[in-house]
């Protein structure tokens, strides 16, 4: 579980996060969505510890990452699964070889075992027969299919996805988003996506976390997002028609 | 100021260089690589530029002792003196900051805006260690490549004496074995030492410090390659001024 506290982050005058706190919840994925430039990325990036929040604290299963020590910190770094948005494959390496990679660097495993293990990861994300094909031949869906697989390759306990959607047509990026939620309750990890893909808010959204102006505007389930009658949600969810006439469907149903 | 800024987080770097190291295993097949990617693949174009800069050198020289009273033999001295002391460690060194400088710029710089080294800070390795190291010692056999340059710069301008008919091949052997210094061997592979720590960590710096597209690789590049070459340039200077003025 990974618990947020009254997050604050700032660039120079800038003043991005403005006192963020939510809880993500194991087992379950959690999407954090909002316009661009709502602070989205800079929330995941403080997440990771990749960036230091100057006020509040993040707690990773009760533990506050800014009190711990570089040892610590290495050994929760290697605890954490990305996939970003541009899948981040290393071009230099095979498929097979970019899925291994955390275990080379973090496990001591024999060759054999890593194959082994990647194998099994690639053939649940269902890539088979791309082992050693590199990077640059593997279409948009392969790669973040691929960065998955690297991703949960090592177990980990917390896995962020960036915009895992982004550059794919819908039909893959159902896939992917259901990928997503089976391996978090496959593994039962903690599961924080950003995104700003509808679609993936209505598939898979078992926490959403609206953020405006780095301030959390609204938090819920996929449920409760059609229900609320929260201006700043509704003006941002419904702002397509497609979705506009989803909404009054679900909430004509109910009544 | 930037200036100022960016000499702090070059030598910054230098220091995450040496922190954190990547496990060995994996280290060591990263070192084989920037070996074979940065050494053995710059083999050929040295040698190209060696074989024939050494035959300009002797056929300049030549044409320039007009004077019957200097002997022959001088143009294979001024050839030797010219590639070891000069021509091989730094001439050489400049054209590397083009081939594998620009390289090395655009590989990390790249993996920069790929998010490829977010990716290897997000699994908590030393990003510096990972990429930089390997092609500081990989670049530690650059003496190697500067002693083939110093070998066939001098092999060129027997050649081109031979076949220019400047002087003949006895000639030219006594003037490359007169009063040879062994001390400046010393000082040319001194300097390669060098500028081979330059040619690793400055376009290394410009690569993994950029920011923006790839229209901005192609220009750190092209900045890596000037202040590389800066670098090496007043290096020399310093170098010569401390280790042959004495």
């Amino acid at each position: 579980m990974i618990e947020v506290k009254n997050i604050h982050k700032s660039f120079g005058d800038a003043h991005i996060l403005k006192g963020i706190s939510t809880t993500f919840e194991k087992g379950k994925t959690s999407l954090v969505i909002g316009q661009s430039g709502s602070g989205k990325t800079v929330f995941l990036k403080c997440l990771l510890g990749l960036f230091q929040p100057e006020e509040g604290s993040i707690l990773y299963d009760g533990s506050i990452y800014s009190e711990m020590n570089t040892d610590q910190k290495r050994h929760l770094r290697s605890e954490i699964g990305m996939v970003f948005q541009g899948s981040a494959l290393f071009d230099s390496m095979t498929i097979l070889e970019n899925v291994m990679f955390p275990l080379r660097m973090f496990t001591k495993q024999s060759k054999s075992e890593m194959e082994d293990r990647a194998d099994f990861v690639l053939k649940r994300v269902n890539l088979e027969d791309a082992h050693n094909k590199m990077p640059s031949e593997a279409s948009g869906g392969m790669q973040k299919r691929v960065a998955i697989a690297r991703a949960i390759v090592n177990k980990p306990k917390y896995l962020f996805c960036d915009e895992p959607n982004s550059g794919l047509d819908p039909k893959t990026a159902i896939v992917i988003d259901n990928l997503i939620q089976e391996i978090t309750e496959e593994y039962n990890i903690t599961t924080v996506i950003n995104s700003h893909d509808m679609n993936s808010v209505m598939e898979i959204g078992e926490k959403i976390v609206f953020l405006k102006d780095g301030l959390k505007a609204w938090e819920g389930s996929k449920e409760n997002i059609f229900k609320t009658d929260n201006e700043v949600v509704t003006d941002f969810v419904y702002s397509s028609e497609l979705f506009k006439k989803v909404r009054q469907m679900y909430l004509e149903e109910r009544h | 100021m930037t200036y100022l800024h960016n000499i702090g987080a070059y030598f910054l770097m230098i220091k995450d260089m040496f922190r954190k190291p990547t496990k060995w295993s994996v280290m060591r097949d990263l070192i084989f690589k920037d070996i074979d990617d940065l050494i053995i693949g710059s083999l050929g174009i040295v040698a190209f530029i060696s074989f024939f800069v050494g035959g300009v050198v002797t056929i300049q020289t030549a044409l320039n002792i007009t004077s019957p009273i200097i002997p022959k033999y001088l143009v294979g001295f001024a050839t030797r003196q010219s590639i070891i002391l000069e021509f091989a460690p730094t001439f050489i060194s400049i054209i590397m900051a083009g081939k594998v400088g620009s390289f090395i710029t655009s590989s990390i710089g790249t993996m920069r805006v790929t998010e490829q080294i977010d990716a290897l800070e997000v699994m908590g390795i030393n990003a510096v260690n990972y990429l930089v190291f390997p092609k500081f010692i990989a670049l530690m056999l650059y003496p190697f490549v500067i002693s083939i340059a110093m070998f066939l710069g001098i092999i060129g301008g027997m050649a081109a004496c031979i076949y220019g008919g400047f002087s003949t091949v006895d000639d030219y052997i006594t003037g490359i074995q007169l009063d040879f210094i062994p001390f400046h061997i010393t000082y040319a592979f001194i300097k390669t030492f060098v500028f081979a720590f330059v040619l690793a960590t400055i376009p290394s710096f410009h690569g993994y410090y950029m920011k923006g597209g790839a229209l901005e690789v192609g220009k750190a590049s092209t900045t890596a390659f000037v202040w590389t070459s800066v670098v090496i340039i007043l290096l020399n200077y310093v170098l010569t001024q401390l280790l042959l003025s004495s």
